[in-house]
């Protein structure tokens, strides 16, 4: 009998590579394994999902039961991955194993803990996956006060839905202005002043030293010595990928799993994808390179070699209050050229030779994207 | 007519109202939308579409 391709994962990333590789080959066994209940389901649209009322059923597109039969899939919940053994070609689960033809990785990232004191650290909320949403959405039903930690692409865009959904947000990030890291100053202030308009109270250069459980909620203690009283906190302070299987199974990893632009491992007949692989030294845990990474290997792994290929590819931020488009510069030493008008503003990087390099559009300017992404060089050229 | 939802980030085609915006006049059937056209709020290809019901 033909050994299946085994999936680990299923996520965006697992579920695309099993949709595009079942449109080249029909008939392999397809092996699917998740640690979770296997809904399809996208990530990016849990930061906004809250405003638009919907909950862990709305988001979920369909069912791994619903799955395992699109996918003509064998499709295993709740199930743990404990090993890799590349050599034999082999996983071990609990109580079973299970050999494969080729793997691929699709393990996603972890986002990094809150660190502080307090009895009531273990009750912060994350959302990175449908059932931390789940958690999310049912307590939001009692809580009229959010803290959300960290002023990142998911922070913004998570304060702004809970605050046009009538919640009291405070905002609290490291940094003097939200998104800092990805914003010219100039558009990071407005960002703030919009995001202030629609109620968002921002925390500027401080810290959480301490959370403890209160009467109604939580008492946060700051680090500038000031302190407030909340219903919930949600902290987004990035992610780190998924990496321990991998460093387990003697796979070569850095930040993220190495992987070359076939999203082959250190180790043969073992590929990895999205937010838990940096190919060739680029770690982008965003919607666009993994999908691109999806579709390349899917046509590897049904026998044409395909290379990845990443043109420039601008994130979406999904704050409605002011929506923003980046794509931001893959070199260092840029001039920035910032143009503002009534309703947006654009920012433009270019490198010593006048080359476009980046770009960040806001309100009524990120109708630009396309004119703009055209002329970007590509991330990962074609060789 | 049918419309088509973009898995990722949920944006709708609609081919009764195409998207004049992008210059897809109204009534453009899905088929009929170059192979590397792209979601215009998120950026996935055209196949990463799903056909919706109603």
């Amino acid at each position: 009998m033909t050994k299946p391709l085994v999936i680990v994962g299923s996520g965006l990333a697992g579920y695309t590579v099993a949709r595009e590789f079942r449109k080249l080959n029909s008939d392999q066994p397809l092996l699917m394994i998740t640690a979770d209940g296997g809904e399809s389901y996208s990530k990016p649209m849990l930061s906004n999902a809250f405003s638009a009322g919907k909950d862990k059923c709305a988001l979920s597109m369909a069912s791994a039961v619903q799955m395992a039969e699109k996918l003509n899939a064998t499709v295993l919940t709740e199930t743990s991955v404990r090993a890799i053994d590349p050599q034999q070609r082999q996983l071990r689960l609990d109580g079973q194993e299970v050999v494969y033809d080729k793997l691929v990785l699709a393990l996603g990232a972890s986002p990094l803990k809150l660190k502080c004191a307090g009895d009531a650290v273990g009750e912060v909320l994350q959302v990175n996956n449908l059932d931390d949403y789940q958690r999310f959405f049912s307590r939001l039903q009692s809580a009229q006060s959010v803290l959300v930690i960290g002023s990142g692409l998911v922070g913004c865009e998570f304060a702004n839905d809970l605050a046009l959904s009538g919640k009291q947000v405070t905002l609290l990030g490291r940094a003097a202005t939200p998104l800092n890291r990805l914003l010219p100053a100039e558009m990071a202030a407005h960002l703030q002043q919009k995001l202030a308009q629609v109620g968002v109270v921002w925390q500027s250069s401080n810290q959480v030293v301490s959370i403890n459980r209160a009467a109604q909620g939580y008492a946060v203690r700051l680090a500038d010595g000031t302190s407030l009283q909340v219903g919930l906190i949600l902290s987004a302070l990035g992610l780190r990928a998924n990496v321990a299987l991998a460093e387990q199974a003697g796979l070569q990893t850095e930040r993220a799993i190495c992987v070359d632009r076939m999203l082959c491992s250190s180790q043969d007949s073992v590929y990895a994808l999205g937010d838990c692989v940096q190919v060739e030294g680029l770690h982008l845990p965003f919607v666009l390179p993994l999908m691109k990474s999806a579709h390349a290997l899917a046509k590897t792994l049904a026998g044409v070699p395909t290379e990845v290929v990443y043109p420039a590819m601008p994130v979406t931020v999904k704050t409605k209050s002011m929506p923003l488009v980046i794509s931001p510069p893959q070199v260092e030493e840029c001039e920035v050229e910032l143009e503002s008008r009534q309703n947006g503003q654009r920012a433009l990087y270019w490198d010593q030779n006048r080359t476009l390099q980046g770009f960040v559009l806001s309100g009524d300017c990120v109708a630009e994207k396309q004119q703009w992404t055209r002329v970007l060089p590509a991330w990962l050229a074609e060789e | 007519m049918k419309q088509y939802i973009c898995a990722v980030c949920g944006f709708v085609y609609d081919e009764e109202q195409g998207l004049p915006s992008e210059g897809i006049p109204a009534g453009t059937r899905w088929e009929d939308i170059p192979e590397d056209w792209q979601c215009p709020d998120c950026g996935v290809s055209k196949s990463d579409f799903e056909m919706m019901e109603f």
